[in-house]
């Protein structure tokens, strides 16, 4: 199947961006690249950068395959990317800030009340509270898809806490350890930037209450056992902050503590990676022991900001996902950018019908699912795998959106046979404070099954270095 | 009516605790149904931590307690000038939509019998529907301390045919819902019972919202709306998302806790 | 830094210290077991090495006989024995990799090839492991973790963290070997000078890796005093007893000035000091050499809650 769009090769001709990409594959002989290949994995295991997958068996040091083949857009494929994500980072931030206050969006009907307001990512907890610079995801991470030289869809955006941000780091640290020529070869914007940016926009929505001239970040991580811990402790060393475990933060008079071998010190911003439901049992889950008891209370009246801040999901759950061009038009007054992935919701019964009827040609989702798991690709399934899935449907079609099957682009990829296309998605990370920042690059991940269009690590995919060249 | 409140819980601790921290919704609603003349809240040896008013209207406020310490005593103290609304909540301030209010928590979980019970009500207008479902429920689940505890859900106290106030409220929740009428909880205290004798405790209600009313108040525990006899605090999703205070200590010792509530109507 | 951080650090190097010790048990024990039967009977010195290590009953109870297989078992491979070398080097692992970043790569690099390679010899067959092979490999991989930090660590309250839980188990593991040699390893007081006598004497300080040392600094015959005096008061000593105190005091002395605030913690470690400046072997002798290493180990414990209590608890004001 040559339908789909191969960002390197079109109508046989390379195209400009990845001009001196084919030179230096061509000259590189199978031995050294399986060599390049081992010495990348072997710094890989050494750095410790692996993934454990939830509910899987096997080996929990796995790691995530690297391929060495790098993504590449030119400055003005990046130019018109980065417009549309900070376009759209601004439209969800606007209509967080809409849903916990006024809710002006649904007041003029052009979202359905129910589908914000009984969402389970809903807070009730935080309505009416305004966060520092009325910022609520301070870390947007929107997955992007493309399908032709112009042609960039939305798949899903990611409020909360995106992960793989440590990935992108890495596999740029890592192609610049092993392949030096190829940097100075091509003019590669760097990334290295990110942390520190993450850092001063994590600073700049200290809460009123901090007085410091420097407020005191923290990140915290659920521990040492969850799969992301890698990232979490990558990116505190990064930042120069700690990280920290619940146990390590109390809540006393109008602030939060850490503890410290020289007694408490206080917190003025967390950057947290653990879900709203376990950050305070004195507000969520009771039964949480990830959390600090008393910190929404210090959110709420201004003794802390928490980042994303609790309640931010609702602007990512897959059945709002739907009206976020609505929100860039309503709360920007600007045409989207970036378009969405036309999506039927099977909680609606003609749009359940039509998508029951094409099951065979249609990506069907969970709403609330991730990493890849409970979805169906249709035109890569068994007619039972399809049938199955129908019945699933069926008990349960609230749970369920249907997507049509994409033509994503193909970028070569290291392959046992030498090079060859391998399907891609993108996720860059815009950070969102007193400014919107984007660095150039993201993570880029592969299929590397042939034919396969699921990229999450779960399921066989890869990464690779994501380079945008400077014009 | 002039109401003079004095509620005093005390924890206590078999083994001294490392710190206590509270988020207590402690203060009475500001609203046209209630005028606070007087209201003190004190923690023993507690430092006050934030306050902020949240999307329901009730003012929330924060403490913590240094350890070690093995004794804790929350004290209020207030006179409040209450008026007859009818049950009706006027002039409270809040940012939370009623449709926010038809979700489902774990306590208020809808099983088979109540899915019956409520299917039972049959008026054609919402406050018909809300009165007759607090009636249903009064007569389903019997009043009847100790029969219940503060886990016990609407249904098991359905099944049971007996509760409290609290597994009343419950119910009349999952009920209202169940028939799309937004519905919360709500703490508070109560002056006289309906046969006149003092309220010895804490109490709750629910509130179902009525379109063109507003939120309006239902005690099926005692058969009434709210009137001048009751003191609201505040709401939440259930009992524990409303509760008075809300608290926890840090350290291995496990808790007591005594509460002494007593409502008086003061002289004009 | 945080207290957990601390935590992590010093616990690190507790369990390090705790591998190596485990290996030194072993190799005291083969040298000893390679002696011809003593008349008592009392044959097998295995036996008390379980006693110094203080897992007698735990071991009996799972595996009955004690035969140097099975006590190889106990000390390198058993996972259930909290102090074995493999359960130590999982735990030190654990420790660093909980606080990473707060280690240098180097420092990292060999705790994680310590520990994989570990896991490496666990998948061997057991026959072609030789208790010196193991012990061996013990004793390189602590050292190559020890030098690593000795090389790169930053000279911060992490690095005196670290030491403090180096010198704690120090402290504590040679005054009990010292202490199992005289009371345990020795079957009867007629032995005290014999043949049998000093060549256990010779066993211990070689599996301390002070054999030679000992000569050097003293020659000739090997005394009890001798030994005592070495192990205890002599200041070059590198598993000694004194010098362990001192690099205890160093440590936090320095984080009483680093904090700019002293605690209970110090005050402890100068008394523990100023006791072995004014001690001397008579006087030790003349207490008893188990009374006075069972007060040092009392307060080898006592100094380390006090640097929890003041430090990795997260309580203090």
């Amino acid at each position: 199947m040559s339908t789909y769009f191969n960002e390197m090769i079109e109508r046989g001709a390379v195209r400009p961006p990845y001009a001196r990409l084919q030179g230096w594959v061509d000259q590189m002989p199978a031995e050294l690249r399986n060599l390049k290949q081992a010495e990348a994995e072997a710094l890989f295991r050494r750095i410790g950068i692996t993934f454990a997958v939830y509910g899987e068996g096997g080996d929990p040091d796995r790691l995530i395959p690297f391929d060495m083949f790098p993504r590449v857009f030119s400055a003005q494929e990046w130019f018109r990317l980065e417009r549309g994500i900070k376009q759209r980072a601004r439209a969800l931030n606007a209509f967080l800030a809409d849903v916990y206050d006024r809710g002006e969006i649904i007041r003029a009907g052009r979202i359905p009340g129910r589908l914000v307001y009984l969402n389970e990512a809903y807070e009730k907890a935080v309505a009416g509270i305004r966060p520092p610079k009325n910022v609520y995801s301070h870390i947007v991470g929107i997955d992007l898809v493309r399908t032709g030289p112009d042609e960039f869809f939305v798949l899903e955006d990611n409020c909360r806490t995106p992960s793989g941000v440590s990935y992108m780091l890495e596999n740029r640290e890592i192609m610049m350890r092993m392949f030096p020529e190829l940097f100075s070869a091509n003019r590669i914007q760097p990334v290295e930037a990110y942390p520190e940016l993450l850092r001063r926009t994590l600073a700049s929505v200290a809460p009123e209450k901090c007085t410091a001239t420097e407020p005191n970040v923290v990140i915290l991580t659920p521990g040492h056992f969850n799969s992301a811990y890698y990232e979490h402790s990558f990116l505190a060393d990064m930042m120069g902050v700690e990280l920290v475990e619940g146990q390590d933060l109390f809540v006393e008079g109008e602030f939060v503590w850490m503890r410290t071998t020289e007694g408490p010190r206080k917190v003025d911003v967390i950057y947290r990676r653990i879900d709203d439901a376990f950050l305070d049992p004195l507000c969520f889950r009771p039964d949480s022991m990830l959390g600090v008891p008393g910190l929404m209370d210090v959110y709420r009246s201004g003794g802390v900001s928490i980042c994303s801040a609790p309640g931010a999901g609702v602007a990512d759950d897959k059945a709002v996902y739907t009206f976020v061009p609505e929100m860039v038009r309503f709360y920007l007054g600007e045409e989207p950018i970036l378009q969405n992935v036309p999506t039927w919701q099977c909680a609606k019964a003609d749009e359940c019908q039509y998508v029951m009827e094409n099951l065979a040609d249609l990506v069907v989702k969970e709403v609330h699912g991730s990493g890849g798991y409970g979805m169906l690709v249709g035109p890569k399934s068994t007619k039972e795998q399809i049938e199955a899935f129908r019945h699933k449907i069926e008990a349960d079609p609230d749970n369920y959106i249907a997507q049509p099957t994409l033509a994503l682009s193909t970028v070569p990829s290291f392959v046992e046979e030498g090079v060859a296309p391998r399907h891609v998605d993108l996720r860059p990370y815009c950070l969102v404070g007193e400014r919107i920042e984007l660095v150039p690059g993201g993570l880029t991940r592969v299929a590397l099954r042939e034919g396969s269009l699921v990229v999450n690590s779960s399921q066989g995919g890869g990464v690779k270095d994501t380079w945008v060249l400077a014009e | 009516m002039r109401l003079f409140v004095e509620h005093v819980t005390t924890y206590t601790y078999d083994q001294p605790v490392r710190g206590v921290v509270q988020s207590h919704r402690l203060l009475p609603t500001q609203c046209q149904n209630q005028l606070t003349h007087r209201w003190n809240v004190t923690v023993s040896d507690g430092m006050p931590g934030g306050s902020f008013r949240d999307g329901a209207g009730d003012t929330i406020q924060a403490w913590s307690v240094r350890g070690p310490v093995d004794r804790i005593e929350v004290r209020v103290t207030g006179e409040v000038t209450t008026t007859d609304q009818a049950g009706v909540l006027r002039g409270n301030r809040e940012i939370i939509p009623p449709v926010a209010w038809l979700d489902e928590t774990l306590p208020t979980r809808p099983d088979a019998a109540l899915k019956e019970l409520a299917a039972k009500a049959e008026s054609p207008t919402a406050l018909g529907l809300a009165h007759e479902l607090s009636a249903l429920i009064a007569g389903a689940i019997a009043y009847r301390p100790g029969a219940t505890d503060a886990h016990t859900t609407a249904a098991e106290a359905l099944a049971l045919g007996e509760g409290v106030c609290q597994d009343h409220a419950h119910a009349l929740i999952a009920c209202a819902r169940l028939r799309d009428l937004p519905a919360r909880y709500v703490s508070g205290y109560l002056f006289t019972d309906s046969d006149g004798k003092p309220h010895e405790a804490a109490h709750a209600w629910a509130e179902v919202w009525i379109e063109g009313l507003g939120w309006v108040g239902f005690d099926p525990a005692n058969a009434c709306c709210p009137d001048e006899r009751y003191i609201r605090l505040g709401c939440g999703m259930d009992a524990t998302h409303a509760a008075p205070i809300r608290g926890t200590a840090r350290g291995p010792g496990s808790e007591s806790m005594e509460i002494a509530v007593a409502v008086a109507a003061t002289q004009q | 830094m945080l207290s957990r951080t601390a935590d992590n650090l010093f616990w690190m190097a507790r369990y390090m210290e705790r591998a190596e010790t485990a290996a030194r048990l072993l190799d005291v024990g083969a040298r000893i077991a390679m002696l011809p039967n003593s008349e008592q009977g009392y044959r097998n010195e295995w036996e008390a090495l379980l006693h110094a290590c203080g897992s007698y009953d735990a071991f009996m109870k799972k595996y009955g006989d004690p035969v140097q297989r099975n006590i190889e078992s106990h000390l390198f491979f058993d996972r259930e024995n909290p102090s074995s070398v493999v359960s130590c080097i999982t735990q030190a692992r654990e420790n660093g990799r909980i606080v990473r970043t707060a280690l240098t790569t180097q420092m990292w690099d060999a705790l994680n090839s310590a520990f994989q390679e570990m896991r490496q010899i666990e998948r061997e067959p057991r026959s072609d492991q030789s208790l010196s092979r193991l012990t061996d490999w013990t004793r390189r991989h602590c050292a190559m973790v020890r030098g690593a930090m000795d090389a790169t660590h930053l000279r911060n309250d992490g690095w005196d963290f670290l030491n403090i839980g180096y010198y704690l188990e120090r402290a504590d593991s040679t005054a009990r070997l010292l202490d199992v040699k005289y009371y345990v390893l020795l079957p009867h007081i007629d032995f005290v000078g014999s043949g049998l006598d000093n060549y256990q004497w010779r066993t211990l300080l070689r599996a301390m890796s002070l054999h030679r040392a000992f000569h050097w600094a003293y020659g000739g015959e090997i005394t009890a005093k001798k030994i005592a005096h070495f192990l205890i008061l002599n200041p070059q000593t590198p598993r000694g007893l004194s010098p362990c105190v001192e690099a205890l005091n160093l440590h936090l002395d320095r984080l009483a000035r680093y904090y700019r605030r002293p605690t209970r913690a110090q005050e402890s470690a100068r008394n523990m000091m100023a006791r072995m400046y004014e001690t001397s072997t008579e006087s030790i002798f003349d207490e008893g050499l188990h009374e006075f290493l069972t007060r040092f180990i009392r307060e080898v414990a006592d100094l380390g809650a006090r640097v929890h209590e003041a430090y990795l608890s997260g309580d203090v004001r």
